[in-house]
Protein backbone atom coordinates (compact mmCIF):
# COMPACT_ATOMS: atom_id res chain seq x y z
CA UNK A 1 0.00 0.00 0.00
CA UNK A 2 1.17 3.44 -0.58
CA UNK A 3 0.27 6.53 1.34
CA UNK A 4 -0.03 9.60 -0.01
CA UNK A 5 -0.96 12.82 1.85
CA UNK A 6 -1.40 15.79 -1.01
CA UNK A 7 -2.01 19.16 -0.10
CA UNK A 8 -4.38 20.86 -2.92
CA UNK A 9 -7.61 18.50 -4.67
CA UNK A 10 -6.01 18.67 -7.92
CA UNK A 11 -3.39 16.67 -6.57
CA UNK A 12 -5.39 14.17 -4.63
CA UNK A 13 -7.93 13.42 -7.78
CA UNK A 14 -4.93 13.07 -10.12
CA UNK A 15 -3.21 10.69 -7.81
CA UNK A 16 -6.68 8.76 -7.33
CA UNK A 17 -7.06 8.93 -11.42
CA UNK A 18 -3.74 7.74 -11.80
CA UNK A 19 -4.11 4.44 -9.16
CA UNK A 20 -4.65 1.00 -11.45
CA UNK A 21 -5.07 -0.46 -8.28
CA UNK A 22 -7.68 0.43 -5.64
CA UNK A 23 -8.03 3.68 -4.66
CA UNK A 24 -9.23 4.83 -0.81
CA UNK A 25 -9.44 8.65 0.14
CA UNK A 26 -8.74 8.65 3.80
CA UNK A 27 -10.43 11.42 5.86
CA UNK A 28 -11.05 10.38 9.82
CA UNK A 29 -10.24 6.72 8.58
CA UNK A 30 -12.81 5.81 11.03
CA UNK A 31 -14.78 3.41 8.66
CA UNK A 32 -11.11 2.90 6.35
CA UNK A 33 -9.02 2.24 9.09
CA UNK A 34 -11.52 -0.88 10.31
CA UNK A 35 -12.09 -1.92 6.77
CA UNK A 36 -8.37 -2.52 5.97
CA UNK A 37 -7.43 -4.24 9.50
CA UNK A 38 -10.45 -6.80 8.75
CA UNK A 39 -9.19 -7.09 5.50
CA UNK A 40 -12.50 -6.01 4.24
CA UNK A 41 -10.79 -2.99 1.92
CA UNK A 42 -6.90 -3.80 0.63
CA UNK A 43 -6.68 -0.56 -0.86
CA UNK A 44 -3.25 -0.14 -3.03
CA UNK A 45 -3.35 3.52 -2.40
CA UNK A 46 -4.84 5.86 0.78
CA UNK A 47 -5.08 9.15 -0.21
CA UNK A 48 -5.25 11.46 3.39
CA UNK A 49 -6.78 14.30 2.75
CA UNK A 50 -6.50 16.63 5.70
CA UNK A 51 -3.11 18.27 4.27
CA UNK A 52 -5.70 20.10 1.87
CA UNK A 53 -6.28 23.33 3.78
CA UNK A 54 -9.83 24.01 2.33
CA UNK A 55 -11.39 20.54 3.28
CA UNK A 56 -10.95 21.71 7.07
CA UNK A 57 -12.92 25.02 6.27
CA UNK A 58 -16.69 25.27 7.05
CA UNK A 59 -17.43 28.80 4.71
CA UNK A 60 -20.50 30.88 4.64
CA UNK A 61 -21.76 30.73 1.15
CA UNK A 62 -24.86 32.19 -0.04
CA UNK A 63 -26.70 32.31 3.52
CA UNK A 64 -25.88 28.67 3.99
CA UNK A 65 -22.87 26.92 4.76
CA UNK A 66 -20.38 24.45 2.72
CA UNK A 67 -18.57 22.22 5.03
CA UNK A 68 -14.70 20.74 3.84
CA UNK A 69 -14.49 16.77 3.36
CA UNK A 70 -12.03 16.84 6.37
CA UNK A 71 -14.13 18.62 8.97
CA UNK A 72 -14.47 16.20 12.00
CA UNK A 73 -17.63 15.90 14.04
CA UNK A 74 -16.47 17.96 16.89
CA UNK A 75 -15.59 21.14 14.79
CA UNK A 76 -18.90 20.76 13.33
CA UNK A 77 -20.33 20.57 16.64
CA UNK A 78 -18.21 23.99 17.57
CA UNK A 79 -19.73 26.13 14.58
CA UNK A 80 -22.25 27.87 16.58
CA UNK A 81 -23.63 29.05 12.69
CA UNK A 82 -24.26 25.92 11.69
CA UNK A 83 -25.58 24.40 14.91
CA UNK A 84 -28.25 27.33 14.61
CA UNK A 85 -29.14 26.77 11.20
CA UNK A 86 -29.19 23.13 10.70
CA UNK A 87 -29.66 21.41 14.69
CA UNK A 88 -30.70 18.00 13.19
CA UNK A 89 -27.81 17.77 10.65
CA UNK A 90 -25.15 18.72 13.77
CA UNK A 91 -26.88 16.31 15.98
CA UNK A 92 -27.38 13.42 13.16
CA UNK A 93 -23.19 13.89 12.81
CA UNK A 94 -22.32 14.22 16.87
CA UNK A 95 -24.11 10.93 17.03
CA UNK A 96 -21.76 9.15 15.33
CA UNK A 97 -19.60 7.02 17.96
CA UNK A 98 -17.79 8.38 21.22
CA UNK A 99 -15.39 11.57 21.62
CA UNK A 100 -12.61 9.70 20.22
CA UNK A 101 -14.65 9.25 17.14
CA UNK A 102 -16.18 12.76 16.58
CA UNK A 103 -12.58 13.91 16.82
CA UNK A 104 -11.89 12.58 13.96
CA UNK A 105 -15.11 11.19 11.87
CA UNK A 106 -16.21 13.46 9.29
CA UNK A 107 -19.79 13.79 7.95
CA UNK A 108 -18.52 13.87 4.17
CA UNK A 109 -17.08 10.15 5.07
CA UNK A 110 -20.19 9.04 6.66
CA UNK A 111 -21.82 9.75 3.51
CA UNK A 112 -19.06 7.91 1.46
CA UNK A 113 -18.93 5.04 3.26
CA UNK A 114 -22.49 4.66 1.85
CA UNK A 115 -23.97 2.74 5.08
CA UNK A 116 -27.82 2.75 4.51
CA UNK A 117 -27.31 3.32 8.70
CA UNK A 118 -24.79 6.52 8.61
CA UNK A 119 -26.73 8.72 10.96
CA UNK A 120 -25.61 12.33 9.51
CA UNK A 121 -27.51 10.98 5.93
CA UNK A 122 -30.87 11.05 6.75
CA UNK A 123 -30.56 14.53 8.33
CA UNK A 124 -28.68 15.74 5.38
CA UNK A 125 -30.76 14.24 2.56
CA UNK A 126 -33.92 16.05 4.87
CA UNK A 127 -31.79 19.38 4.53
CA UNK A 128 -31.34 19.28 0.90
CA UNK A 129 -27.14 18.96 1.13
CA UNK A 130 -25.70 18.85 -1.54
CA UNK A 131 -22.15 17.50 -2.32
CA UNK A 132 -19.57 19.07 -4.37
CA UNK A 133 -17.83 16.29 -6.42
CA UNK A 134 -14.14 17.01 -7.77
CA UNK A 135 -13.10 14.73 -10.95
CA UNK A 136 -10.31 14.41 -13.24
CA UNK A 137 -13.26 16.31 -15.60
CA UNK A 138 -14.02 18.95 -12.98
CA UNK A 139 -16.54 20.03 -10.39
CA UNK A 140 -20.33 18.66 -10.27
CA UNK A 141 -22.84 19.05 -7.76
CA UNK A 142 -24.85 16.15 -6.64
CA UNK A 143 -27.95 15.60 -3.53
CA UNK A 144 -26.46 13.52 -1.01
CA UNK A 145 -29.00 10.84 -1.30
CA UNK A 146 -27.62 10.01 -4.82
CA UNK A 147 -24.17 9.63 -3.61
CA UNK A 148 -25.00 5.67 -2.52
CA UNK A 149 -25.81 3.28 -4.80
CA UNK A 150 -26.35 0.42 -2.16
CA UNK A 151 -24.89 -0.78 0.96
CA UNK A 152 -20.83 0.35 0.87
CA UNK A 153 -21.44 1.13 -2.67
CA UNK A 154 -20.76 4.84 -4.14
CA UNK A 155 -21.88 6.91 -7.13
CA UNK A 156 -18.59 8.18 -7.67
CA UNK A 157 -16.72 7.64 -10.49
CA UNK A 158 -12.71 6.72 -10.74
CA UNK A 159 -10.86 9.49 -9.32
CA UNK A 160 -13.91 11.27 -8.34
CA UNK A 161 -14.01 12.32 -4.59
CA UNK A 162 -16.29 14.88 -2.48
CA UNK A 163 -15.05 17.96 -2.08
CA UNK A 164 -17.34 19.45 0.19
CA UNK A 165 -21.69 19.19 1.74
CA UNK A 166 -23.41 22.55 0.86
CA UNK A 167 -26.15 23.55 3.25
CA UNK A 168 -28.36 25.86 2.01
CA UNK A 169 -29.70 28.84 3.54
CA UNK A 170 -32.44 28.82 6.12
CA UNK A 171 -35.98 30.90 5.68
CA UNK A 172 -37.44 32.65 8.51
CA UNK A 173 -39.73 30.13 10.95
CA UNK A 174 -37.82 26.72 9.60
CA UNK A 175 -36.19 23.88 11.84
CA UNK A 176 -35.06 19.78 11.32
CA UNK A 177 -34.53 17.01 13.74
CA UNK A 178 -32.43 13.93 13.40
CA UNK A 179 -33.20 10.90 15.43
CA UNK A 180 -32.58 7.39 16.13
CA UNK A 181 -33.33 3.96 17.25
CA UNK A 182 -30.66 1.75 18.76
CA UNK A 183 -31.31 -0.09 22.33
CA UNK A 184 -28.46 1.14 24.03
CA UNK A 185 -27.48 5.31 25.17
CA UNK A 186 -24.25 5.45 23.19
CA UNK A 187 -22.19 3.40 20.57
CA UNK A 188 -24.11 1.94 18.55
CA UNK A 189 -25.36 1.51 14.86
CA UNK A 190 -29.25 2.99 13.68
CA UNK A 191 -31.88 0.65 13.68
CA UNK A 192 -33.85 2.91 12.42
CA UNK A 193 -32.64 6.81 11.61
CA UNK A 194 -34.93 9.93 10.33
CA UNK A 195 -34.19 13.47 9.61
CA UNK A 196 -37.41 15.34 9.22
CA UNK A 197 -37.02 19.28 8.01
CA UNK A 198 -40.05 21.72 7.49
CA UNK A 199 -40.62 25.56 6.95
CA UNK A 200 -43.93 27.01 8.56
CA UNK A 201 -45.26 30.25 7.03
CA UNK A 202 -46.51 33.12 9.09
CA UNK A 203 -49.67 31.71 10.75
CA UNK A 204 -47.98 27.92 11.43
CA UNK A 205 -48.90 26.36 8.50
CA UNK A 206 -46.23 23.92 6.82
CA UNK A 207 -45.29 25.45 3.74
CA UNK A 208 -42.15 23.08 2.48
CA UNK A 209 -40.75 19.57 3.93
CA UNK A 210 -38.55 17.14 3.48
CA UNK A 211 -38.85 13.52 5.20
CA UNK A 212 -35.27 10.92 5.19
CA UNK A 213 -35.32 7.56 6.44
CA UNK A 214 -32.41 5.48 7.28
CA UNK A 215 -31.53 1.77 8.06
CA UNK A 216 -34.42 0.57 6.76
CA UNK A 217 -33.51 0.09 3.01
CA UNK A 218 -30.23 -0.47 0.82
CA UNK A 219 -29.40 3.19 1.13
CA UNK A 220 -30.84 6.39 2.75
CA UNK A 221 -34.18 7.83 0.76
CA UNK A 222 -36.65 10.77 0.74
CA UNK A 223 -40.09 9.74 1.29
CA UNK A 224 -42.25 12.39 -0.30
CA UNK A 225 -45.37 11.29 0.73
CA UNK A 226 -44.59 11.56 4.25
CA UNK A 227 -43.65 15.50 3.47
CA UNK A 228 -46.60 16.29 1.59
CA UNK A 229 -48.74 14.59 4.83
CA UNK A 230 -47.04 17.85 6.71
CA UNK A 231 -47.31 20.47 4.04
CA UNK A 232 -50.27 22.94 4.35
CA UNK A 233 -51.17 21.49 7.84
CA UNK A 234 -50.24 22.63 10.91
CA UNK A 235 -48.06 19.61 11.57
CA UNK A 236 -51.58 18.70 14.02
CA UNK A 237 -51.82 15.07 15.39
CA UNK A 238 -53.48 13.97 11.95
CA UNK A 239 -50.95 15.38 9.82
CA UNK A 240 -48.19 13.28 12.13
CA UNK A 241 -50.30 10.39 11.84
CA UNK A 242 -50.53 10.67 7.82
CA UNK A 243 -46.59 11.16 7.96
CA UNK A 244 -45.96 8.26 10.44
CA UNK A 245 -48.21 6.32 8.23
CA UNK A 246 -46.48 7.56 5.12
CA UNK A 247 -42.76 6.41 6.70
CA UNK A 248 -43.95 3.27 7.48
CA UNK A 249 -45.34 2.05 4.41
CA UNK A 250 -42.17 3.38 2.87
CA UNK A 251 -39.84 1.66 4.97
CA UNK A 252 -38.80 -1.62 3.24
CA UNK A 253 -35.92 -2.83 6.33
CA UNK A 254 -34.75 -6.22 6.84
CA UNK A 255 -35.00 -8.67 9.29
CA UNK A 256 -31.46 -8.73 11.72
CA UNK A 257 -30.37 -8.95 14.68
CA UNK A 258 -30.75 -6.07 15.86
CA UNK A 259 -34.46 -5.53 14.80
CA UNK A 260 -36.90 -7.03 12.96
CA UNK A 261 -38.88 -5.62 9.87
CA UNK A 262 -41.74 -5.62 11.70
CA UNK A 263 -40.28 -3.46 14.29
CA UNK A 264 -38.42 -1.22 12.00
CA UNK A 265 -41.40 -0.39 10.20
CA UNK A 266 -43.11 0.68 13.26
CA UNK A 267 -40.17 2.66 14.42
CA UNK A 268 -39.62 4.38 11.32
CA UNK A 269 -43.09 6.00 11.94
CA UNK A 270 -42.54 6.75 15.48
CA UNK A 271 -39.19 8.15 14.90
CA UNK A 272 -40.94 10.56 12.04
CA UNK A 273 -43.88 11.46 14.82
CA UNK A 274 -41.07 12.69 16.85
CA UNK A 275 -38.41 14.17 14.72
CA UNK A 276 -41.24 16.19 13.28
CA UNK A 277 -42.33 17.32 16.22
CA UNK A 278 -39.18 18.76 17.24
CA UNK A 279 -38.43 20.34 14.10
CA UNK A 280 -42.04 22.35 13.87
CA UNK A 281 -41.27 23.24 17.74
CA UNK A 282 -37.72 24.07 16.38
CA UNK A 283 -39.03 26.66 13.38
CA UNK A 284 -41.72 27.85 16.20
CA UNK A 285 -38.74 28.89 17.86
CA UNK A 286 -39.80 26.92 21.41
CA UNK A 287 -37.21 24.55 21.31
CA UNK B 1 8.02 -1.34 -0.23
CA UNK B 2 10.05 1.50 1.74
CA UNK B 3 9.54 3.22 4.52
CA UNK B 4 7.96 6.57 5.39
CA UNK B 5 10.04 9.40 7.61
CA UNK B 6 7.89 10.86 10.12
CA UNK B 7 8.73 13.79 11.61
CA UNK B 8 6.07 14.76 14.56
CA UNK B 9 6.33 16.22 18.39
CA UNK B 10 5.05 13.67 21.08
CA UNK B 11 4.74 14.92 24.99
CA UNK B 12 6.36 18.60 23.18
CA UNK B 13 9.51 16.53 22.29
CA UNK B 14 10.40 16.70 18.56
CA UNK B 15 10.66 12.99 17.45
CA UNK B 16 11.38 10.92 14.00
CA UNK B 17 10.00 7.53 13.23
CA UNK B 18 10.21 5.06 9.89
CA UNK B 19 6.84 3.09 9.58
CA UNK B 20 4.90 1.12 6.57
CA UNK B 21 2.09 2.67 4.63
CA UNK B 22 -0.63 0.62 6.86
CA UNK B 23 0.95 0.79 10.12
CA UNK B 24 -1.22 1.91 12.99
CA UNK B 25 -0.30 5.86 15.60
CA UNK B 26 -0.81 2.93 18.34
CA UNK B 27 1.69 0.34 16.92
CA UNK B 28 4.18 3.33 16.00
CA UNK B 29 4.27 4.61 19.48
CA UNK B 30 4.16 1.26 21.25
CA UNK B 31 6.78 -0.47 18.71
CA UNK B 32 8.92 1.89 17.66
CA UNK B 33 8.94 4.36 20.47
CA UNK B 34 8.52 2.51 23.30
CA UNK B 35 5.62 4.58 24.86
CA UNK B 36 3.74 1.77 26.00
CA UNK B 37 1.26 3.39 28.10
CA UNK B 38 -1.32 3.78 25.31
CA UNK B 39 -2.94 0.10 25.25
CA UNK B 40 -4.44 -1.97 22.48
CA UNK B 41 -7.51 -3.74 23.45
CA UNK B 42 -10.02 -3.80 20.28
CA UNK B 43 -8.26 -2.02 17.64
CA UNK B 44 -11.23 -1.46 16.29
CA UNK B 45 -12.14 2.27 18.42
CA UNK B 46 -14.51 0.61 20.56
CA UNK B 47 -12.91 0.80 23.80
CA UNK B 48 -10.55 4.00 23.88
CA UNK B 49 -7.35 2.08 25.68
CA UNK B 50 -5.43 3.71 22.73
CA UNK B 51 -6.92 7.19 23.07
CA UNK B 52 -3.88 9.80 22.91
CA UNK B 53 -4.26 13.69 21.19
CA UNK B 54 -3.39 14.97 17.68
CA UNK B 55 -3.28 18.31 17.44
CA UNK B 56 -5.42 18.98 20.60
CA UNK B 57 -8.27 16.44 19.36
CA UNK B 58 -8.73 13.23 21.62
CA UNK B 59 -8.53 10.27 19.11
CA UNK B 60 -8.35 6.46 19.08
CA UNK B 61 -4.76 5.82 18.15
CA UNK B 62 -5.68 2.65 16.71
CA UNK B 63 -7.16 3.94 13.62
CA UNK B 64 -4.70 7.09 13.13
CA UNK B 65 -1.99 5.73 10.72
CA UNK B 66 1.42 6.45 11.53
CA UNK B 67 2.22 8.05 8.91
CA UNK B 68 -0.60 10.77 9.44
CA UNK B 69 1.35 12.16 12.49
CA UNK B 70 3.74 13.98 10.30
CA UNK B 71 4.19 17.61 11.43
CA UNK B 72 1.57 17.00 14.04
CA UNK B 73 1.40 17.83 17.92
CA UNK B 74 0.67 14.33 19.86
CA UNK B 75 -0.14 13.73 23.12
CA UNK B 76 0.24 10.77 25.51
CA UNK B 77 -0.19 9.35 28.51
CA UNK B 78 3.85 9.30 28.82
CA UNK B 79 3.42 13.43 29.25
CA UNK B 80 0.79 13.67 31.54
CA UNK B 81 2.58 13.60 34.66
CA UNK B 82 5.10 16.21 35.54
CA UNK B 83 8.07 14.09 35.95
CA UNK B 84 7.48 12.93 39.45
CA UNK B 85 4.63 14.79 40.10
CA UNK B 86 1.54 12.77 39.24
CA UNK B 87 -1.16 14.91 37.38
CA UNK B 88 -3.92 15.71 40.09
CA UNK B 89 -6.06 13.04 37.55
CA UNK B 90 -3.87 11.05 38.01
CA UNK B 91 -3.64 10.94 42.03
CA UNK B 92 -7.13 10.73 42.25
CA UNK B 93 -7.82 7.75 40.31
CA UNK B 94 -5.65 6.42 42.95
CA UNK B 95 -6.86 8.22 45.75
CA UNK B 96 -10.67 6.56 44.51
CA UNK B 97 -9.43 2.98 43.72
CA UNK B 98 -10.78 4.09 39.82
CA UNK B 99 -8.48 1.37 38.15
CA UNK B 100 -7.98 -2.78 38.81
CA UNK B 101 -6.13 -4.21 35.91
CA UNK B 102 -5.12 -0.98 34.95
CA UNK B 103 -5.66 -2.02 31.02
CA UNK B 104 -8.01 1.05 30.36
CA UNK B 105 -6.70 3.20 32.66
CA UNK B 106 -4.29 5.29 30.22
CA UNK B 107 -7.01 5.73 28.04
CA UNK B 108 -9.52 7.25 31.03
CA UNK B 109 -6.99 9.54 32.22
CA UNK B 110 -5.89 11.12 28.99
CA UNK B 111 -9.68 11.48 28.01
CA UNK B 112 -10.30 12.88 31.06
CA UNK B 113 -7.88 14.92 30.89
CA UNK B 114 -9.00 16.37 27.40
CA UNK B 115 -12.41 16.41 29.11
CA UNK B 116 -11.68 19.15 31.75
CA UNK B 117 -8.77 21.20 29.04
CA UNK B 118 -12.05 22.28 27.66
CA UNK B 119 -15.08 22.27 30.86
CA UNK B 120 -12.90 22.56 34.39
CA UNK B 121 -16.55 22.09 35.10
CA UNK B 122 -18.76 19.19 33.72
CA UNK B 123 -22.13 17.57 35.26
CA UNK B 124 -21.55 14.05 35.83
CA UNK B 125 -24.10 13.25 33.20
CA UNK B 126 -21.58 15.20 30.51
CA UNK B 127 -18.03 13.15 32.08
CA UNK B 128 -20.69 9.79 31.69
CA UNK B 129 -21.07 10.66 27.95
CA UNK B 130 -17.60 12.02 27.03
CA UNK B 131 -15.97 8.73 28.54
CA UNK B 132 -18.49 6.30 26.89
CA UNK B 133 -15.95 5.36 24.35
CA UNK B 134 -13.73 4.52 27.09
CA UNK B 135 -14.94 0.56 28.39
CA UNK B 136 -13.69 -0.88 31.75
CA UNK B 137 -14.34 -4.31 31.84
CA UNK B 138 -13.39 -4.40 35.91
CA UNK B 139 -14.43 -1.37 38.06
CA UNK B 140 -17.69 -0.76 37.37
CA UNK B 141 -17.16 2.64 35.81
CA UNK B 142 -18.64 4.59 39.37
CA UNK B 143 -15.38 5.06 40.74
CA UNK B 144 -13.72 6.44 37.98
CA UNK B 145 -16.52 9.35 37.45
CA UNK B 146 -16.07 10.31 40.83
CA UNK B 147 -12.40 10.52 40.54
CA UNK B 148 -12.42 12.55 37.21
CA UNK B 149 -15.60 14.74 39.30
CA UNK B 150 -13.82 15.03 42.38
CA UNK B 151 -10.92 16.18 40.58
CA UNK B 152 -12.87 18.28 38.43
CA UNK B 153 -13.57 20.15 42.34
CA UNK B 154 -10.16 20.47 43.26
CA UNK B 155 -8.69 22.32 40.03
CA UNK B 156 -11.59 24.56 40.26
CA UNK B 157 -10.42 25.55 44.12
CA UNK B 158 -6.71 25.10 43.14
C1 LIG C 1 -16.43 2.93 17.42
C2 LIG C 1 -17.17 3.45 16.22
C3 LIG C 1 -18.46 3.93 16.36
C4 LIG C 1 -19.16 4.41 15.26
N1 LIG C 1 -20.43 4.87 15.44
C5 LIG C 1 -21.14 5.31 14.38
C6 LIG C 1 -22.45 5.81 14.55
O1 LIG C 1 -22.98 5.86 15.66
N2 LIG C 1 -23.13 6.24 13.46
C7 LIG C 1 -22.58 6.21 12.22
O2 LIG C 1 -23.23 6.63 11.27
N3 LIG C 1 -21.31 5.77 12.02
C8 LIG C 1 -20.59 5.31 13.07
N4 LIG C 1 -19.31 4.84 12.88
C9 LIG C 1 -18.75 4.80 11.52
C10 LIG C 1 -17.85 6.00 11.14
O3 LIG C 1 -17.28 6.58 12.28
C11 LIG C 1 -18.61 7.07 10.37
O4 LIG C 1 -19.18 6.51 9.20
C12 LIG C 1 -17.73 8.27 10.01
O5 LIG C 1 -18.52 9.39 9.72
C13 LIG C 1 -16.79 8.02 8.86
O6 LIG C 1 -16.07 9.22 8.60
P1 LIG C 1 -14.48 9.21 8.42
O7 LIG C 1 -14.10 10.61 8.15
O8 LIG C 1 -13.82 8.54 9.54
O9 LIG C 1 -14.36 8.33 7.10
P2 LIG C 1 -13.20 7.42 6.52
O10 LIG C 1 -13.06 6.18 7.29
O11 LIG C 1 -11.98 8.24 6.30
O12 LIG C 1 -13.86 7.12 5.10
C14 LIG C 1 -15.03 6.32 4.98
C15 LIG C 1 -15.21 5.89 3.52
O13 LIG C 1 -15.54 6.99 2.70
C16 LIG C 1 -14.53 7.25 1.76
N5 LIG C 1 -14.31 8.69 1.76
C17 LIG C 1 -14.04 9.47 2.85
N6 LIG C 1 -13.98 10.76 2.50
C18 LIG C 1 -14.22 10.81 1.17
C19 LIG C 1 -14.29 11.86 0.22
N7 LIG C 1 -14.11 13.14 0.59
N8 LIG C 1 -14.56 11.56 -1.08
C20 LIG C 1 -14.76 10.26 -1.45
N9 LIG C 1 -14.69 9.21 -0.60
C21 LIG C 1 -14.43 9.49 0.70
C22 LIG C 1 -13.31 6.47 2.22
O14 LIG C 1 -12.46 6.09 1.15
C23 LIG C 1 -13.94 5.29 2.90
O15 LIG C 1 -14.30 4.32 1.97
C24 LIG C 1 -18.56 4.39 13.96
C25 LIG C 1 -17.25 3.91 13.83
C26 LIG C 1 -16.55 3.45 14.93
C27 LIG C 1 -15.15 2.95 14.75
S1 LIG D 1 -7.63 -0.14 20.87
FE1 LIG D 1 -8.22 1.73 19.97
S2 LIG D 1 -10.24 1.92 20.63
FE2 LIG D 1 -9.74 -0.05 21.37
S1 LIG E 1 -9.37 -1.49 35.34
FE1 LIG E 1 -9.41 -3.32 34.19
S2 LIG E 1 -10.40 -2.67 32.38
FE2 LIG E 1 -10.57 -0.96 33.61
Amino acid sequence: MRFEAPTTVEAAVSLLAAETGMARVLAGGTDLLVQMKSGMAEPDLVVDIKRIDAMHEITPEDGGFRIGAAVPGIALGEHEGVKAAWPGVVEGTELIGSTQIQGRATMVGNLCNCSPAADSVPAMAAAGAIARVAGPDGSRDVPVEEIAAGPGKSNLAKGEMVDSVFLPARPANAGDAYLRFIPRTEMDIAVVGCGVNLVLDGDGTCSEARVALGAVAARVFLVPEAAEALVGTKVDDAALDALAAACSAAATPIDDKRGTVEFRKKVAGVLARRAATIARDRAKGSA
Amino acid sequence: MSQIHVQTTINGDETEFLCDAEETLLDALRDKLGLTGAKEGCGTGDCGACSVTVDGRLVCSCLVLGAEAHGREITTIEGMANGEELHPLQQKFLDHAALQCGICTPGFLVAAKALLDRNPNPTETEVRYWLAGNLCRCTGYDKIIRAVMDTAAEMRGA
